[in-house]
């Protein structure tokens, strides 16, 4: 009950920010410089306009943070949802049909794996700013973030996936449905899928842990989102600079949104398995 | 007219190693031959049974009948409307995820019926409340019938049951059995019949064929068979089953074990453990006459 | 006697209330007596030998009665004093020889290491013992095999080595729970002839669990036939099979198949055995009985006298 409480205000002042939030973080105009550098509310400096204090443009931390973490979570919950579907439906088939298909998706993965998901997701980063003019970068760097980390993460699924399907195929539910005459497609579908998104959805619940904080290295690194729009990896960077100086409010804030935003999703993932397998009904 | 005929049907399966495996040891490709050259018909109404024991490829033949596999060699004819089956375990002949209702209705996607799943639960000595149900809130004997009715839903002729009853236990098996029988009276149904359990087999065939290491060994009507079994694998078959009569007779000790499909013995494929073999026995691989395939039957020795 | 259960209860508490999956049975088994033990899945058969022997599954628990073996009660010991009776004077067979054997070790160690730990011999005379057992259970050419890994073998002779195995250190007590379900009919054949005689050459006492008659006819001495976790019949086999006196007997020999009948139809007991959260009041059978009468929905009924065998119904009662 709690965590479900605690992931709906969290999820929902993240996706209600643009509404909810005191100020709008990313209108230049609205910033103020001279509100720069001030403490959160409670201690000395610190105004109630600026609950959590403000960073070195003089935007309101709370306020970050809330978009922030709509872009990070709005990034997460699509780079996962991309991986799932290509991963599952790769899975399937790989599992399904074995063979040749079998074998090259499996060797395709096993190189990819090699790599970091990092790497991988730096790599396709790269690829887009380079074959894209540097006007559109920020345009298009949300979309592109998406991608990348989107085809860093499918192969967890696809594994998962073809394990489960190579063992549902040789149940016998599966083989009456080719006796009654179900195409392929159609057992892989219906039959089969059901069966094995079990434990593709909780791992697509804790990876979307994994997506957002793979963002916020991204946007720590540099190569994520763009400046003009922070996400809560930009904050901690941005924050991590002044740390040392006094000024701690800027990055532990965000720090500990994050670490909660996280937290909640994986509960949530939690609380979606169990209410959706029929034997718990 | 036959309702099902089979002519040589053979089926191999490949269970070499990897390719690359092979390529850098050296290996050469193997075939696993689990059904070899069988042939039979199936008359409308009547029961046939396939009995053997494991490795003996009735299984591998009633995928065969159904489509499951394709033949690797000989034909398969069937002059019959449609064909469905019933699996042994009861456990995972059902999809887990769906409610039985969708489950019975699968078949009627592809057969014009008209019945009604209430129609069919009720026939198979369900009540239409279990539609509603999923599979796990079933006992395993309530599960085949699921699987009865799902197959009745198909508006069969030929009904393939692979050890129909082989994981129930013994009150539950002469529920499910007399069902069958039941509903084969009442609907005209033909069955083949694939087990391990003579005794089950004696109660429900009309002929029997027995298998050993893919081939058919004997073939011949229920009664004849258990009262006048002819070739040595079925009598030492009969002998093993333990005798609730206690009748106290003495039986031949059963020699050996079932050889490895992969390297069958030459000739007639049960000479190493049989107490009539001879030099005949381990070149030549006996012909099929007269219902019986053994050389020492053939000459008359037994 | 080897083995005494004095009115044994196994009781496993769950969220739900505590469930009784053995109610109250006592029987004996002499040396040299093969009992079976028959029933249904779900009757108790495996959990009242699991818990002579000590392995019980927690929560499972012996919550009341005595298990005696050659006069000592064995159900109250410490955990490290039931393990050593349990390889010495208890051999046990499980149905599965595949998982019933180490595949990480092959088949000599496992003996040796069996016979080391409960006899007092040195590795020479171990190994000597070990062969010994692998001839006498009829294992080909044993010191060639000697060295080989259990996946080397096929499940009858894993059956065989595992038989082995439970009488390495010569225990008076031999529990088989279902040995020939997972073999072939006629390795079946062979099995149970095995145990049958080298019980017999031993004087132990073995206890076979299993759902199949047909096993129980050819091989034990009496039987004991269980219902929902309690004695249906207990008597010799002879009777038993052929002139049940409890009805639920009488359904069970009816409904299986036999070669030599004419029978087109088997008996039917209608309905199943009830599960153990809802065991009927009284006989646990009654609902199902086709002779059943007022007094079996109230009073449970104790095994009674009915000629050479015991019943547990109502129809024996004197008065």
């Amino acid at each position: 009950m709690m965590a479900a409480a605690l992931t709906l205000i969290c999820v929902g002042a993240a996706v209600f920010s643009p509404w909810l939030a005191p100020q709008n973080p990313f209108d230049a105009a609205a910033l103020d410089l001279n509100a720069a550098f001030k403490p959160p509310a409670w201690v000395e400096g610190g105004e109630h306009a600026f609950l959590l204090g403000t960073d070195n443009q003089g935007r309101d931390i709370l306020s970050t943070i809330m978009h922030g973490a709509r872009i990070s979570l709005g990034v997460g919950l699509a780079s996962v949802a991309l991986a799932l579907v290509l991963g599952v439906s790769l899975g399937l088939l790989s599992g399904y049909l074995g063979g040749r298909l079998d074998a090259f998706l499996m060797r395709v993965a096993d190189v990819q794996l090699s790599f970091p998901a990092i790497l991988i997701a730096l790599l396709i980063d790269g690829v887009a700013r380079v074959a894209l003019p540097s006007e559109r970068h920020d345009e298009i760097a949300i979309p592109v973030l998406i991608l990348s980390i989107g085809l860093a993460g499918w192969v967890h699924y696809a594994r998962t996936v073809r394990g489960s399907t190579m063992v549902e195929r040789e149940k016998e539910y599966v083989q009456a449905a080719r006796v009654i005459g179900r195409r392929p497609l159609a057992i892989m579908l219906s039959h089969v899928l059901p069966n094995v998104m079990g434990p593709v959805l909780v791992l697509a619940t804790i990876n979307i842990g994994t997506a957002i904080i793979t963002e916020a290295t991204l946007s720590f690194l540099g190569v994520g989102v763009p400046a003009t729009q922070p996400s809560l990896g930009t904050l901690i960077r941005v924050g991590n600079e002044f740390l040392l100086s006094g000024e701690w409010w800027i990055t532990v804030f965000p720090g500990a949104a994050l670490v909660i935003l996280v937290l909640s999703v994986n509960l949530l993932g939690d609380w979606l398995r169990d209410a959706l397998n029929p034997r718990l009904r | 007219m036959h309702l099902l005929k089979l002519e040589s049907v053979s089926r191999d399966f490949d269970v070499s190693r990897p390719w690359l495996n092979r390529v850098i040891e050296r290996e050469p490709r193997r075939l696993l031959r689990a059904v070899d050259r069988v042939s039979f018909e199936v008359t409308k109404g009547e029961t046939l049974a396939l009995v053997g024991e494991s490795g003996c490829g009735k299984s591998t033949v009633a995928r065969l009948i159904v489509g499951l596999h394709a033949p690797s060699e000989g034909r398969l004819e069937f002059h019959g409307r449609s064909m469905q089956m019933i699996f042994q375990d009861p456990y995972a002949s059902l999809n887990p995820r769906w409610r039985v209702r969708k489950i019975i209705a699968e078949p009627m996607m592809f057969v014009k019926t008209e019945k009604t799943i209430d129609e069919l639960l009720i026939q198979v000595g369900l009540s239409p409340d279990d539609a509603e149900r999923y599979p796990h809130e079933f006992s395993g004997g309530q599960r085949q019938r699921i699987s009865i009715a799902r197959a009745l839903a198909g508006e069969p002729d030929l009904l393939i049951c692979d050890e129909p009853t082989s994981a129930l236990d013994v009150s539950v098996q002469a529920q499910i059995l007399n069902l069958m029988a039941e509903l084969q009276e009442r609907l005209g149904l033909t069955y083949v019949f694939i087990s391990h359990n003579l005794a089950v087999v004696s109660l429900v065939a009309d002929r029997v064929g027995v298998m050993y290491l893919g081939r058919v060994v004997e073939l011949a009507g229920s009664a004849a068979l258990f009262a006048r079994p002819r070739h040595p694998y079925t009598r030492m078959l009969l002998d093993a089953v333990p005798d609730l009569e206690m009748s106290g007779k003495s039986r031949t000790p059963v020699a050996g074990e079932v050889p490895n499909p992969l390297a069958p013995p030459s000739g007639c494929a049960f000479h190493p453990r049989c107490p009539h073999a001879n030099e005949r026995c381990r070149r030549e691989v006996p012909a099929f006459i007269n219902g019986v395939a053994c050389h020492a039957v053939e000459e008359g020795r037994i | 006697m080897i083995l005494e259960v004095d009115h044994l209860k196994v009781q496993f508490p769950t969220r739900r209330g505590t469930l009784t999956a053995v109610d109250d049975i006592s029987f004996s088994i002499a040396a040299g007596e093969v009992l079976g033990v028959v029933g249904e899945s779900g009757a108790g058969k495996s959990i009242t030998g699991m818990a002579v022997i000590g392995l019980l599954d927690p929560p499972g628990r012996i919550a009341a009665g005595e298990v005696r073996l050659e006069g000592q009660r064995i159900d109250n010991l410490p955990h490290e004093a039931l393990r050593r009776i349990r390889g010495r004077r208890i051999g046990v067979i499980f149905q599965d020889p595949l998982t019933s054997l180490n595949p990480l070790y092959t088949i000599g160690q496992q003996l040796e290491e069996t016979i080391l730990t409960h006899l007092p011999l040195n590795r020479t005379q171990a190994r000597e013992r070990a062969l010994s057992l692998l001839r006498e259970v009829g294992i080909p050419a044993p010191e060639a095999r000697y060295g080989n890994y259990p996946h080397h073998f096929s499940g009858g002779m894993r059956q065989r080595v595992v038989i082995a195995l439970a009488l390495a250190a010569e225990p008076r007590l031999l529990i088989a729970d279902e040995p020939t379900t997972a073999l072939d009919v006629s390795i079946q054949a062979q099995i149970i002839a095995l145990i049958k005689r080298l019980a017999a050459e031993r004087g132990a006492a073995v206890m076979l669990i299993t759902h199949d008659m047909g096993v129980i006819a050819e091989t034990a001495h009496r039987v004991a036939v269980m219902y929902a976790g309690r004695i249906a019949e207990i008597g010799p086999v002879r009777d038993v099979i052929h002139a049940p006196r409890h009805p639920y007997t009488a359904g069970l020999m009816g409904s299986i198949p036999r070669i030599s009948s004419e029978q087109r139809r088997l008996v039917q007991i209608d309905g199943a055995m009830p599960r153990l959260n809802a065991i009927p009041p009284g006989c646990a059978f009654n609902p199902r009985c086709p002779k059943r009468f007022e007094r079996c929905g109230v009073e449970r009924p104790a095994l009674l006298d009915a000629g050479t065998s015991r019943a547990a119904c109502w129809l024996h009662a004197s008065t």
